[in-house]
């Protein structure tokens, strides 16, 4: 399509734009990671939150449980999700049945919902009709159910676009159903598997809505770590070095992300 | 092994369940059925005295939401942000994807690809704290730096929440542009059409489920945000802030009544917009 020099300058632009409005609030936290006083303007180049938040034991091993907590509930969730999700696309894709329409429907709602409406019925059922009681359990079941859109998704889009003959050449060639999946299908899906899990993953790293209402009282997740302290105004100072570290920390597999997507 | 392939080969139906079956029980029970729980829970009352839950079938809690004023106001701004949040980041996503991915070149494309992603990897959280420390009235930077900040209330939040979901409102748009072919934009401009009358003919029938994925994001994520809503928006009340409060107080019945009015919406547009495709784009 003919784009006219005016409006490619002017989308430039924009673009430009956009991404300095992205990276406004990002910037300054990381600003405020560096700041010399405990206030929410910077007021001059310091380490101090640095030192705070890896000396004082007492913070950093409530930081270190809390980050621990979040990576285990996001790898359990994610693991769960590649699984359900995987079988789900494959039915989807393989099978014309009654109801198929449905089931996608019923994939996307947890996620389509909001977090809100998933939190509180999850939270009374399992506490009023199941009598279970809420804690790391719970929490994965949680997650893993609004995870699985996006590895069904992923997959199913990956499986629309392959072509259908290579099993059919597989399995003439005398291959078992099992043994086309793991050497046909399944080596087909695998860039497609890794980024629905990496988004999974993140999902559930950064979710606190659902997390407050199935995680109980005992188990803590790096988002509720961060809730708790961003309104403890001694302590928020340590909050922007755990974001700044975090996200530093996720620039590995963002950039695996990208060069998976980038390869397809 | 070999001959329970071929088994399972002669029989789809089994083929089909087992595929099917964990993750549907999954969804079913998990999900679906915490979904009715909640249903179910929302025609309980409470006990005026005890304030304990009374398992009685009893429309108290609809009635309570229909006669009190202030919950139709409530429902009606939480619309007002979750429209305006979503015309804000479909505004800016639909002409940033479209540069992304048909006008800059590669490398640049590489560039602003990374850049709409890492920020959805800096915590929801962080983020919006950020946004308070920004548009805070009393000193923040858009006072020192603008001379003005907008009063914490509707307009922080939509842009506040504007700002969160924006990542998720251009990925989609950028992979629907991605599936629109070049040679039918160089057909349609070959064939006499200028840049609008493509952009209206071709574009825009091509790209709508991808764009209604986007909004089903940016929708349904304002429309049940209490957190950040709490961090910027000073005292505005909202749907999921009442829902919060009241499940607080262990109002179950009350929180549940209320939650079906983001669910119906969410449930209603989700039916319309499911024959375009657009759940596939999520």
């Amino acid at each position: 399509m003919y784009v006219s020099r005016l409006t490619r300058r002017i989308l430039g632009v924009l673009s430009a734009a956009v991404v300095a409005f992205l990276f406004l609030p990002i910037g300054y936290v990381a600003l405020l990671a560096f700041n010399s006083s405990k206030s929410l303007i910077f007021s001059g180049f310091s380490l101090r939150w640095w030192r705070f938040a890896f000396t004082d034991d007492a913070v950093s091993s409530e930081i270190l449980a809390a980050l621990w907590g979040s990576v285990k509930t996001a790898a359990l969730a994610t693991v769960l999700a590649l699984i359900l999700g995987t079988l789900a696309s494959l039915a989807i894709h393989r099978f014309n049945f009654f109801g198929r329409q449905t089931v996608s429907f019923f994939v996307v709602l947890p996620i389509a919902l909001p977090g809100i409406v998933t939190g509180i019925a999850l939270n009374s059922a399992f506490r009023n009709v199941l009598g279970i009681r809420l804690g790391f359990l719970t929490l994965v079941v949680s997650h893993a159910t609004f995870c699985i859109v996006v590895v069904f998704n992923n997959v199913l889009a990956r499986l629309r676009r392959l072509p259908g003959n290579l099993e059919e050449a597989s399995s003439d060639l005398g291959a078992d159903t099992f043994q086309t999946f793991r050497y046909v299908t399944f080596p087909l899906l695998r860039s497609a598997l890794f980024a629905g899990g990496l988004l999974a993953f993140a999902l559930s790293f950064d979710e606190i809505v659902v997390t407050t209402f199935t995680s109980g009282a005992g188990f803590k997740t790096l988002p509720q770590f961060i809730l708790n302290n961003y309104s403890r105004p001694n302590n928020a100072p340590v909050v922007n070095v755990v974001a700044l570290s975090v996200m530093v920390m996720s620039i590995v597999p963002a950039a695996i992300a990208q060069r998976i997507a980038g390869s397809d | 092994m070999r001959s329970f392939s071929r088994w399972l080969v002669r029989h789809r139906k089994v083929q089909l369940g087992s595929l099917l079956g964990i993750p549907l029980v999954w969804l079913v029970v998990v999900y679906l059925g915490s979904i009715a729980a909640l249903v179910v829970s929302s025609f309980y009352g409470l006990d005026s005295f005890t304030f304990s839950v009374v398992k009685k079938f009893q429309l108290t809690n609809y009635q309570e939401l229909m006669s009190w004023a202030p919950y139709g106001r409530i429902t009606l701004r939480t619309m007002v942000i979750a429209v305006g949040v979503t015309v804000v980041d479909l505004s800016l996503a639909i002409p940033i994807a479209f540069y992304m991915v048909k006008v800059a070149t590669p490398r640049v494309r590489r560039v602003l690809t990374v850049a709409v992603t890492v920020p959805l990897w800096a915590s929801y959280l962080v983020k919006a704290y950020a946004w308070r420390v920004l548009l805070d009235p009393a000193g923040g930077l858009f006072k020192r730096v603008l001379g003005g900040s907008p009063r914490l209330g509707i307009v922080t939040v939509i842009i506040t929440l504007g700002y969160l979901w924006l990542p998720y409102a251009i990925l989609p748009i950028a992979a629907g542009f991605e599936r629109l072919p070049n040679s039918l934009l160089e057909a349609s401009s070959d064939l006499g059409a200028k840049a609008g009358q493509t952009f209206r003919s071709v574009i825009v029938p091509m790209l709508k489920p991808a764009v209604l994925a986007a909004s089903i994001f940016t929708f349904s994520l304002s429309l049940g945000d209490y957190i950040a809503v709490g961090i910027v928006g000073g005292k505005t009340q909202v749907i999921g802030n009442v829902i919060y409060s009241n499940f607080g107080v262990n109002n179950v019945p009350l929180a549940a009544a209320f939650a079906m009015v983001p669910m119906a919406i969410m449930v209603g547009y989700l039916l319309l917009v499911r024959k375009t495709g657009a759940l596939d784009n999520l």
